[in-house]
C-alpha cells in the first residue's frame, strides 16, 4: 500500500514536470504565432491586440499556471489555424486514435499471448526455426510498411475496401470497424512479433528453474506446472513489454493514419506541426504523453500484485 | 552448431552495405534526370525496380536515399554512442547522487518513444539534417548509457581494475583502456539494435514529411511520394519499402548473431 502511495505521486511529480517541459518547449520557438494569423504586413496595433487576447504579453510563468489550470480543466486552449476551440478539434479525433489503438492492442495481446504461449512450451525443432525466421523478418517491416502492403494487395488488387474511404463511426459502426482492421493489424504485427519472441524466451527460462524439476518429480503434469506455476513468473516481463506496446501502438498511430488517411490526432498533429499551430501540438504532446505513463504505471501495479517478491522492496 | 545468424548477417549486411557506398560515387541511371518516355515502366532488366512517375530509375533512386538513411542512421547512432559511453561509464564507475539522478532522467526518457520526442524536437527547432541528426542521437543516449553503465558498475570492482588502481594508472585509461574494451560484446549488438530503430525513425519522420526534406530523397520520403502512385506504379513503393526491410533485417540478422555467438 505504501509502495502504491509512493508511485502515485512520483507519477503526479513526472506528469507535472512533462507538462512544465510541454509548456516551455514552445516558449522558446522562433517566430510570432501573430504573424502565422494576420500575416507580415500586420499594423502594430493590431499585433499588439492579438497579443493581448492570446495572452502572450503576460511573464511566462503566469501563463504557465493559467495553461495548466485550464487545460486541468479541459479547456485546451485556442488553434492558431482553425480559430476554434483545441478541446473540440480534438472531441472529434480523439475517439477514433482510441478506438485504433484499443483495437491494436487488443489483437497484439490476443495474439502474442497464446502464440508465445504455445511456442514457448512445445520442443520442436522446425517451429522453433520457422518462429526465428518469422520473428526477425516481422520485426524487421515498419509498420507503415505494412500498411501500404495492405493498402496495395487489399485495397488496389483484390479491391476489398477503398484505401483513404474511412467511414466515420456515425455513419456505420461496422464498416468504420472493419476500415480500422488494416490499420490495426498493420501496427500490431511487429508488436506481436516481439511479444512472442519475448514471451517464448520467458517461459524457455522459466522451464530450466529447478521448482520445475520439483513439481517434475512430485508427479505433477507438466501442463500443470505451465499454468499454476511457469505462466505466472514467465508473465511478468512480458506485462511490463505490452504497456511499452501501448505506448508505442499510440504513436504508432500517428504514421499508420498518414497511410490510411484516418482522422484521428495523428494527422492532426502532423499537420499542426507543419502549420505551426501550437496549442494543438502542445494538447496532444501533453495527451500522448500522460497516457504513456499512466499505461506505464498500470503495468508497474499489475507487476507488484503479480510479484509478491517487489511487494517486499 | 554453425551460426547461421551471423553467416547471413553478415553476408547480407555487407551485401547491402556495398551497394550504399557504391551508391554515392555511382549509379545506374542518373537519379535526377527526368526521361518522359520512360514514365512508370514496370521492372525489366534495364530497370530493376522500375521507373517513377518522372521516368527516373527507381533502383538508382533507392541507392542514393538508402544512402542518406545509412548516413544518418550511422551519425545518430555515433552521437548516441560516444554520449552515452561517456555519461554510462562516468556513472557505473563513480556511482553515487549524479548517477541515481542522471539513470532516472534516462529511465523517463526512454519511456517514451522516441519518434513522439523527434517529432516535438524537429516542430520547435525546425527541419533540417542536422537537426534530425542531432535530435534522434539526443534521444539514443538515454538506451546506450544504460547499457554501458551496467557493464562497468559490475567490472569495476574485478581484481584486474583494482589491480590497475594499486598500480597508480590513471582513471581516464583504466575506463577507456581496460574497461571499455570489455564492455564491446554488449555495446556492438546494442549499437545494431540503435543503428535500426535509427533507420526506423528517420523513415518514419520522413514519410509524415518532417524529416528529409526535396530535393533529398530518403527511403521515408521516398514511400511518402511513392504512396501517390501506389494504383499506377506499385513497384516504386515496394521497391523502397522491401529496401528498408532489407536494410534494417540484414543488421538485425547481424547483430543476433553476435549475441548467439557470445552466448555460446
Amino acid at each position: 500500500m505504501r509502495q502504491i502511495i509512493k508511485k502515485t505521486a512520483s507519477l503526479i511529480i513526472t506528469l507535472f514536470i512533462v507538462s512544465l517541459l510541454a509548456f516551455l518547449a514552445f516558449q522558446i520557438i522562433p517566430g510570432d504565432p501573430t504573424t502565422k494569423i494576420l500575416g507580415t504586413s500586420a499594423s502594430p496595433e493590431k499585433v499588439a491586440a492579438l497579443r493581448t487576447q492570446l495572452g502572450l504579453d503576460r511573464p511566462v510563468w503566469e501563463r504557465y499556471i493559467d495553461w495548466l489550470v485550464s487545460f486541468l480543466k479541459g479547456d485546451f486552449g485556442t488553434s492558431y489555424n482553425y480559430m476554434r476551440p483545441v478541446r473540440s478539434l480534438l472531441a472529434d479525433k480523439l475517439p477514433v486514435t482510441v478506438l485504433l489503438t484499443v483495437m491494436s492492442f487488443a489483437i497484439t495481446a490476443a495474439a502474442a499471448i497464446p502464440l508465445g504461449i504455445v511456442l514457448g512450451s512445445i520442443r520442436n525443432a522446425l517451429a522453433d526455426h520457422l518462429t526465428m525466421i518469422l520473428d526477425q523478418i516481422i520485426m524487421a517491416v515498419p509498420p507503415f510498411f505494412f500498411g501500404i502492403i495492405a493498402c496495395y494487395l487489399f485495397g488496389i488488387v483484390l479491391k476489398w475496401f477503398l484505401p483513404g474511404g474511412y467511414v466515420p463511426l456515425s455513419a456505420s459502426i461496422p464498416g468504420c470497424l472493419s476500415y480500422l482492421l488494416l490499420p490495426a493489424l498493420s501496427l500490431a504485427l511487429p508488436r506481436i512479433a516481439m511479444t512472442v519472441r519475448m514471451l517464448r524466451g520467458s517461459i524457455r527460462h522459466e522451464l530450466t528453474q529447478n521448482y520445475v524439476l520439483t513439481a517434475q518429480s512430485r508427479g505433477m503434469p507438466l501442463r500443470a506446472i505451465l499454468i499454476r506455476h511457469v505462466m505466472r513468473n514467465a508473465m511478468i516481463p512480458v506485462v511490463t513489454f505490452l504497456a511499452v506496446s501501448a505506448a508505442e501502438i499510440m504513436t504508432g498511430t500517428i504514421i499508420i493514419e498518414q497511410v490510411f488517411t484516418i482522422p484521428g490526432i495523428g494527422r492532426l498533429l502532423v499537420s499542426s506541426i507543419g502549420n505551426r499551430d501550437f496549442p494543438v501540438v502542445q494538447a496532444i504532446v501533453v495527451i500522448l504523453a500522460a497516457w504513456i505513463m499512466i499505461v506505464n504505471f498500470i503495468a508497474d501495479l499489475l507487476n507488484h500484485w503479480m510479484d509478491p517478491r517487489m511487494r517486499s522492496e | 552448431m554453425k551460426n547461421r545468424y551471423l553467416l547471413t548477417g553478415g553476408i547480407l549486411s555487407t551485401l547491402v552495405t556495398s551497394v550504399i557506398v557504391t551508391g554515392y560515387f555511382w549509379t545506374p541511371y542518373s537519379t535526377t534526370a527526368m526521361n518522359a518516355r520512360e514514365k512508370m515502366q514496370p521492372p525489366s532488366l534495364s530497370h530493376w525496380f522500375g521507373t517513377d512517375n518522372f521516368g527516373r530509375d527507381v533502383f538508382s533512386r533507392v541507392m542514393q536515399g538508402a544512402g542518406c538513411s545509412f548516413l544518418i542512421a550511422v551519425l545518430v547512432v555515433l552521437i548516441g554512442c560516444f554520449a552515452g559511453v561517456v555519461i554510462g561509464s562516468l556513472c557505473g564507475y563513480f556511482g553515487g547522487t549524479a548517477d541515481l539522478i542522471l539513470m532516472r532522467i534516462c529511465d523517463t526518457i526512454t519511456a517514451f518513444p522516441a519518434i513522439l520526442l523527434a517529432l516535438v524536437i524537429i516542430s520547435i527547432a525546425g527541419s533540417s539534417v542536422s537537426n534530425i541528426v542531432l535530435a534522434l542521437g539526443i534521444l539514443f543516449i538515454p538506451s546506450f548509457a544504460r547499457v554501458v553503465r551496467t557493464q562497468y558498475a559490475g567490472i569495476r570492482d574485478l581484481n584486474y581494475i583494482k589491480a590497475a588502481r594499486l598500480e597508480g594508472v590513471s582513471v581516464p585509461r583504466i575506463l577507456y583502456a581496460h574497461i571499455l574494451p570489455n564492455t564491446l560484446p554488449v555495446l556492438v549488438p546494442a549499437m545494431t539494435i540503435g543503428f535500426n530503430n535509427a533507420v526506423l525513425a528517420e523513415a518514419s519522420m520522413s514519410f509524415l514529411g518532417i524529416g528529409i526534406q526535396p530535393p533529398m530523397a530518403s527511403l521515408g520520403s521516398m514511400l511518402k511520394d511513392s504512396q501517390n502512385y501506389l494504383t499506377s506504379a506499385p513497384w516504386y513503393a515496394l521497391g523502397a519499402g522491401f529496401s528498408i526491410v532489407l536494410l534494417i533485417l540484414s543488421f538485425s540478422l547481424l547483430s543476433e548473431g553476435i549475441q548467439v555467438s557470445r552466448n555460446e
